[in-house]
């Protein structure tokens, strides 16, 4: 029968239509922005800087080694090395970043500074709301701005920063044992100088 | 004064443009594109027109260059897999997948089996989720506004999510690395996945009801378009529109890279080669996609997602050169690489499986009206970002 394709389809649109109304599962939209997606633990939006305890100077973990800024394939990131060292959290000294930019407009949220990364401090948040009015300096987040607490990731990438704090936890014990046993064995003499003739 | 002034003659001479039908007003040219919706992108169509007939088609590509070629000489060879993303933005995990291949057989390395279970489920969901827009869109350029698109998008929607959850992104995901994957399944992602799949059949189902028998559509798709076999082979037309004409070439049973030899699927032909042929040819091939997933999912190993040996900071493979091609969801990509030894490619080059399908849009457009133009540029189904790199 002509016409019949059309009506068998005309069916299919009436049973999306009526059962959009009676089947939540069918109900698939959101209303944003009062109603969210649940965020996903492998999401990604833009980098920051994560720092251990409440100073975000004195805990950053960033020891400005500048593998990020080279692998990264937009080239978004600046660092500027400081000219002095902090303690990290095993107490040797390290360089941290005396300036630490990332261009929001130019990141492509490729994950890359991520997984470059030897000493887990930088991680990728899901902020997506950036929108500024300000392009230029709105856009180009400074090493404070960036910088975030470890609860913070935490909180958005449970299972990572699970991984990442028990082995942070096991180097430092491995530290304080050393350093212990350094403290309880006995000095190694100093090597005699040679007598003199 | 000028010594050398004299008095000049003129005379009038015919118009060197006279003889140009365009120019003498009876044929009439029509720049459709770049910001014409029904192009798919920023794609220019110069079109000459007699009456509502097409009798000359030039395609303009470029708006959308972007040097990745270049770029990708002058980065880190793992610098440039999020730049893959961005070729094909419908397809990403395919052109990641494509990269990575070509890179493993420059330096060598194994996958393991996990990871190459995970790039087959991966790319065939990538090959849902494509092949279900493109259908959508080709019946939005159709005239049947939203409904088919919209649903269409609803299933691809939960395929983004399963994406998103495992990569990170919806549509850049940039997961493949050179000896495997980056990462491996969160926990119940290949649960919610087959809870995907199974509900991709009923959508399958439902999609064909409502439009593969509607009278309109068999009246604006059949005999539309043809390509004849003999011009697809000399063209190399791949993918779904070399199959819609009868061409027996799929890169997964040609090549069987991977591990696509461990997989029963079948490969859809067509007789006619017209729009309604490309159009079905994509709608069985989501259907076999189903089952390689459906065998895919069930006997996925346990195990490593990465080759331990490959390295993601100063990664020089050894001089030389390779050329790894996939069936992406659009036909044969393939990517050329020369490596010099350096941490860079010496050349990096793309075959994009778009950008050589719409070649022949002219030799299917001639004769037709400009309505079936934009069907058929549809049933061509491409990616601006691929097209012009």
């Amino acid at each position: 029968m002509l016409g019949g394709g059309i009506l068998h389809g005309l069916a299919v649109t009436a049973k999306n239509f009526v059962g959009s109304f009676t089947d939540p599962e069918r109900l698939v939209t959101l209303g944003y922005p009062e109603e969210r997606a649940p965020a996903k633990e492998n999401a990604r939006q833009f980098p920051f800087l994560v720092f251990d305890g409440a100073d975000p100077q004195a805990g950053l973990r960033c020891v400005a080694c500048q593998i990020c800024e080279k692998e990264c394939p937009p080239q978004c990131i600046l660092i500027v090395k400081s000219k002095t060292k902090k303690p990290d959290h095993l107490g040797k000294p390290q360089f941290f970043p005396a300036t630490f930019d990332i261009d929001l407009s130019v990141c492509m949220s490729c994950q890359i500074c991520v997984e470059v990364c030897p000493f887990d401090a930088i991680k990728m948040d899901q902020e997506f709301e950036l929108a500024t009015n300000d392009r230029f300096e709105g856009l180009l987040r400074h090493r404070d701005q960036l910088a975030r607490p470890n609860a913070h990731f935490q909180k958005l990438h449970p299972t990572d920063a699970a991984a990442i704090d028990a082995r942070r936890a096991e180097e430092l014990a491995k530290a304080a044992a050393a350093a212990t046993a350094a403290a309880a064995a006995p000095r190694k003499p100093a090597p005699e100088s040679p007598p003199a003739a | 004064m000028n010594p050398a002034a004299a008095p000049r003659t003129f005379e009038v001479r015919p118009s060197p443009d006279a003889a140009d039908p365009v120019h003498d007003g009876s044929l009439l040219e029509v720049s459709l594109g770049p910001q014409h919706p029904s192009t798919h992108g920023v794609f220019r169509m110069d079109v000459v027109l007699d009456g509502e007939t097409v009798v000359k088609l030039k395609p303009v590509f470029g708006y959308l260059h972007r040097n990745h070629e270049k770029i990708a000489e002058n980065t880190s060879y793992l610098g440039s897999m999020p730049y893959t993303d961005r070729l094909d933005y419908f397809c990403s995990l395919t052109s990641n997948w494509a990269y990575a291949l070509t890179v493993e057989r420059l330096a060598g390395l194994q996958v393991p089996e996990r990871a190459e279970y995970l790039r087959v489920i991966t790319a065939e969901l990538t090959r849902l989720q494509n092949h279900a827009a493109v259908c959508g869109f080709l019946l939005q350029d159709m005239g049947a506004l939203g409904t088919p698109l919209m649903y269409a998008f609803r299933e691809r929607e939960r395929i983004l999510d399963l994406f998103e959850s495992l990569t990170g992104a919806r549509m850049m995901c940039n997961y493949m690395r050179f000896g495997g994957c980056r990462c491996d399944t969160p926990p119940g992602w290949l649960e919610q996945a087959r809870s995907v799949v199974t509900g991709f059949g009923a959508f399958l189902d439902e999609f064909e009801a409502l439009l593969s028998s509607n009278e309109i559509l068999l009246g604006r798709t059949q005999g539309i378009g043809i390509l004849p076999r003999e011009l697809a082979i000399n063209a190399g037309i791949s993918g779904p529109m070399a199959r819609a004409s009868g061409v027996a070439y799929d890169i997964r049973k040609v090549d069987r890279y991977g591990i696509y030899d461990q997989f029963e699927f079948r490969v859809p032909l067509g007789d006619h080669g017209d729009v309604f042929d490309r159009y079905m040819i994509r709608a069985l091939e989501m259907r076999e996609s189903l089952r390689i997933l459906g065998a895919a999912l069930q006997r996925i190993p346990a195990g490593p997602v990465i080759d331990p040996k490959a390295k993601l900071r100063g990664f020089r493979p050894k001089p030389g050169e390779s050329y790894g091609r996939i069936e992406s969801p659009k036909g044969e990509l393939g990517f050329y690489l020369i490596s010099d030894g350096g941490p860079n490619p010496w050349r990096y080059r793309i075959r994009p499986p778009s950008f050589i399908n719409l070649t022949i849009l002219e030799d299917l457009c001639l004769g037709r009206s400009v309505a079936d133009a934009v069907v058929i540029l549809g049933s061509v189904d491409i990616v601006l970002g691929e097209v012009d790199r």
